[in-house]
Order: structure tokens, then sequence, then C-alpha cells
């Protein structure tokens, strides 16, 4: 339910699942009807091959002929009309999902495929409102949304089936489509193009939310990071902005501020991570810091030196992250 | 004629050492941070020899690769730029002698691990060893100091030591 396109939740996705139910029903009934022929014909005694034995000198009758150029006449006609008709109705929804049409009042959202996961950027005019995140986007229902699309390595594709079509980030070029959720609720999505090994653990969440749910949402991520409440966290954040998750990982305020990796700034308030692989939760934290490789064969995330004894103080401050 | 074919198969089995990749890297931290290249050997009160240091990526093509990725990710490309340098010194040598603090795998290991007076900051502790060693391989590569096989033969940057395009024919080095 989560992610299929025949669950649609959104005009965009309800157009392409009727432009595959209209091509679904109709190239069904030609396939019937081309399989009933042959089934028919191979069952049809031909009398005309009695009559008239293959050979060399074998020549079909002026009746035979007209007929036969007739019938393959008007199949070619049927067929090119048939392919024409669909290209139209294939084209013009094609044009109705397409950015071209965006409504005026959508919230921008600026998505960068990357190996392997994504980042969110929200635009705003007002530099303290823009909003970087990871693999997760929040969207008030009932408002379009413009999703400008990127990529920073490789060709990845914008996915979310209950919400809209399959939308190409390529590297160094900017891609616009527009989505809208109707109703609340989680939808998944995935890359749709693939791009490398860990290609099928490249995932995201979209949730949608009523807009007064949003709007707090909203303004919860634009704070900075809590700041540790106890010694135990107080250690993991010592131990965090010393060891190599620094270089990478952004905690808005604190000293780190790398975007190789997903900013972690509410790591805690994320429903999975290693971009939609695991669900968040302390065990998979653990895991997924002390041996990456293992849950993600590939993956640009470090295999990071991490005494045992820290562990616990790390997973335990990240979690704290809300 | 087919036992030929067929040892021109195997040989190309040869080749796969350059495609390895250590997608397992051990985290563990090595004793050697900090003096890989054993500058000294001179140890009071006697005590362990000198270690023998070498570069686990040595002609992998995919250790450059990543090293080349992580040269970006650390922003070492913030100084060096591409490796023709900017506020840092210039990573593509004209002569092998121009390595201020040594050009061998262990001494650009340390560098890394160490920092160097003037700027170069210390990595040490920070970068995970394994990744250390790549980008060490990458560095090296783009001196042509990888086996060639290993090389790419034209890296994103396009900025690379290459014989026939900076040095003339003969590899001299003459610029």
């Amino acid at each position: 339910m989560n992610q299929s396109m025949w669950h649609a939740s959104g005009s965009n996705a309800a157009h392409i699942r009727e432009l595959a139910i209209f091509f679904g029903i109709l190239l069904g009934v030609i396939f019937l009807i081309v399989v009933g022929l042959a089934l028919f014909s191979l069952r049809r005694r031909h009398r005309g091959i009695e009559q008239e034995p293959l050979e060399r000198s074998h020549q079909a009758s002026e009746r035979t002929e007209a007929r036969l150029r007739m019938v393959v006449g008007i199949a070619t006609a049927v067929t090119l009309l048939i392919l024409f008709g669909l290209t139209i109705v294939s084209v013009s929804v094609g044009k109705s999902v397409s950015a071209s049409v965006a409504p005026a009042n959508s919230l921008l959202i600026e998505v960068t495929g990357t190996q392997w996961w994504w980042k969110i950027r929200y635009a705003s005019d007002d530099p303290s409102r823009i909003l970087r995140t990871a693999n997760e986007i929040h969207i008030p229902v009932g408002r379009p949304i413009t999703i400008r699309g990127s990529a920073d390595d490789v060709i990845h594709s914008f996915w979310v089936p209950s919400l809209q079509g399959k939308r190409d980030l390529i590297p160094g070029r900017t891609t616009l489509e527009w989505l809208q959720a109707d109703r609340p609720g989680e939808y998944r999505g995935q890359c749709a193009e693939f791009c490398g090994l860990q290609h099928a653990h490249m995932a995201f969440w979209v949730i949608a939310e009523p807009p007064a749910q949003f709007n707090q949402w909203m303004e919860h991520q634009l704070q900075p990071a809590v700041e540790p409440a106890d010694d135990e966290t107080k250690q993991g954040q010592n131990i965090f902005l010393n060891s190599a998750c620094v270089l990478c990982h952004a905690i808005r305020g604190t000293d780190a501020g790398a975007h190789a990796g997903p900013d972690l700034t509410h790591f805690g308030s994320r429903k999975t991570i290693a971009a939609g692989t695991l669900p968040n939760n302390k065990g998979n934290l653990a895991g997924w810091i002390a041996d990456p490789q293992n849950v993600k064969p590939g993956t640009h995330m470090a295999t990071v030196p991490i005494q045992p004894a820290e562990m616990q103080p790390l997973i335990d401050y990240l979690e704290s992250l809300k | 004629m087919r036992y030929v074919a067929i040892g021109c198969c195997l040989l190309t089995l040869i080749g796969c050492k350059r495609e390895r990749r250590d997608v397992r890297p051990s985290p563990a931290v090595s004793g050697i941070l900090g003096d890989a290249a054993g500058e000294s050997t001179l140890r009071p009160g006697g005590g362990a020899a000198t270690q023998n240091v070498r570069n686990p990526y040595e002609g992998n093509a995919y250790a450059i690769s990543e090293g080349q990725r992580l040269f970006n990710w650390y922003n070492c490309s913030g100084c060096h730029a591409n490796g023709g340098g900017g506020i840092g010194p210039p990573l593509i040598k004209k002569d092998q002698r121009d390595w201020i603090y040594g050009g061998d795998p262990s001494n650009i290991f340390d560098t890394i691990v160490k920092g160097r007076p003037n700027g170069m900051p210390m990595w040490g502790g920070k970068i995970p060893e394994y990744q250390i060693w790549q980008i060490v391989t990458y560095v090296r590569s783009l001196n042509n100091l990888e086996p060639k096989a290993a090389t790419p033969s034209r890296p994103d940057s396009l900025e690379q030591k290459t014989n026939t395009i900076l040095y003339g024919k003969d590899g001299g080095s003459q610029p």
C-alpha cells in the first residue's frame, strides 16, 4: 500500500494509474484478438493448400491476391492508428503531470540523488528557513510540491509510485516536476534507475501530514540539535565530534558541519537509517556504525574505529537527536 | 591452437588483482600511526626494530578511485586543488626530488596522519587508516608512481602527470 501506483494518493499518480489501466485494457483486448486469430487459423483446415500445392509454379489467384492486400492494408492502418492514439494519450498525460503546469503557490523541495541516499533541501527566500535533511520528505497535504532534482555522481531516478511518476536525476542538470498528496499517509519511494552496488537500498519516505502538523514539524526541524541532557549523551557527543563521524556529517548547533553524508541534526526523528535500509533503533544503528559494509556492501559510509565502550554513548546521543 | 587460446584466457586472470575490492576493511588502528616511514632508526634503550610498512593498496584501481572521491570529500582539494596546488603545495611533482617530505607511500601516509608545518592539518585519528592508504594511493597515481595498469588514463580532474602532455615524450624533467 505504501509503494504502489495502484494506490494513487495524488492527482498525478491518479493520471498515471488511469493511463496504465487504459493501456492495459486496450492492449489486453488486442492481445486476445491476435492470439484468438492465431489459434483459429491453426485449427482451420486450409482448403487453398489442398487445391493448389505449393510449388515453384504456384500462383495465388487474382481473388486471393486482392483479399490479402485488403486484409494486410486494413491491419496496418489499424495498427498505425492505435499506436498514434496511444502516443497522443501518453504525451498528454505526460504534459499534465510535468512541472510546466506546477501551481504557483507550490512548496519547493530540492532532491539530490547520491550513492546511495537522498539529500533533501527545503528551499526558502529566507536563509534561516532553508532546511537540509536526508531520506525523509515531509509534505503538507493538499499543497502542490515542486521537486527540483539533481544528482551528484551518477544518474538516479526519483519515484514515489503513490504520488507521481519516475523522474530521472541527472548530474549537472536540473529536472523539475511536481506532486501533491490528497490524503495523509506515509509513502515509500525508491531509486528507479540502476545506480551501482546499493541501488536496491536507496529508498526514502514521503510523509504527508495535515498543514498544521507539517508546520510544526518544519519549525522543529529548523531548530538546532538538542543539547545533550545527561553525561552519557554528552560523552556520546564528544565521541562524535572527535572521531571520523564529524568529517562527513553535520549536526547543527555543534562543530560538525560537513555535508558529504546525511545531516544528522534531527536524526532521532527519522523512521529509517541508511536510506530506508533498516528501521531506526539503537540496535540497528550500532550494527550500522560498527560495520556499515555488512548492512550495505559498497556503501561510502566509512568503517570507523569506534571502541566497544564508546558505542553505547554514541548511539544514545544520536538517538536523542529527536 | 586451442591451448594457446586457453592460455591467453588464463593470462587475463593476472589482471584481477588490479580490481580487487577490499569492501570490508578492518577499522583497527595499528601502531604505526605517526611513524610509518620509520624516519629515525635510533631508539633510546633499544626496543622494537624499524617496522617495514607497505601500502596495502598498491596497484589497486579501486583504491585509486576511492582515494579520488575521498580527496574531495575530506576537502584535500580545498588546499591542493586537483593536485595542481593552491593554498597548499602541488601534489603533482615536476621532479621526484620536489617531494618535501618524501614520496614513498609511508612518507605520504605520515604526512596525512601527522600533519606538516605551515598548514597541513593532522588527520590521524579522524580519517580511518584504510582510507588514508586509499588517498596515498591516489596521490601517488597522480604522479604516475602507481602501476600504469591501475592508473586511470583520463582522470576526472584532467590534472595528472602524463609524460606525453607535460614533459615531452622522453619523460624528462624539462617542463
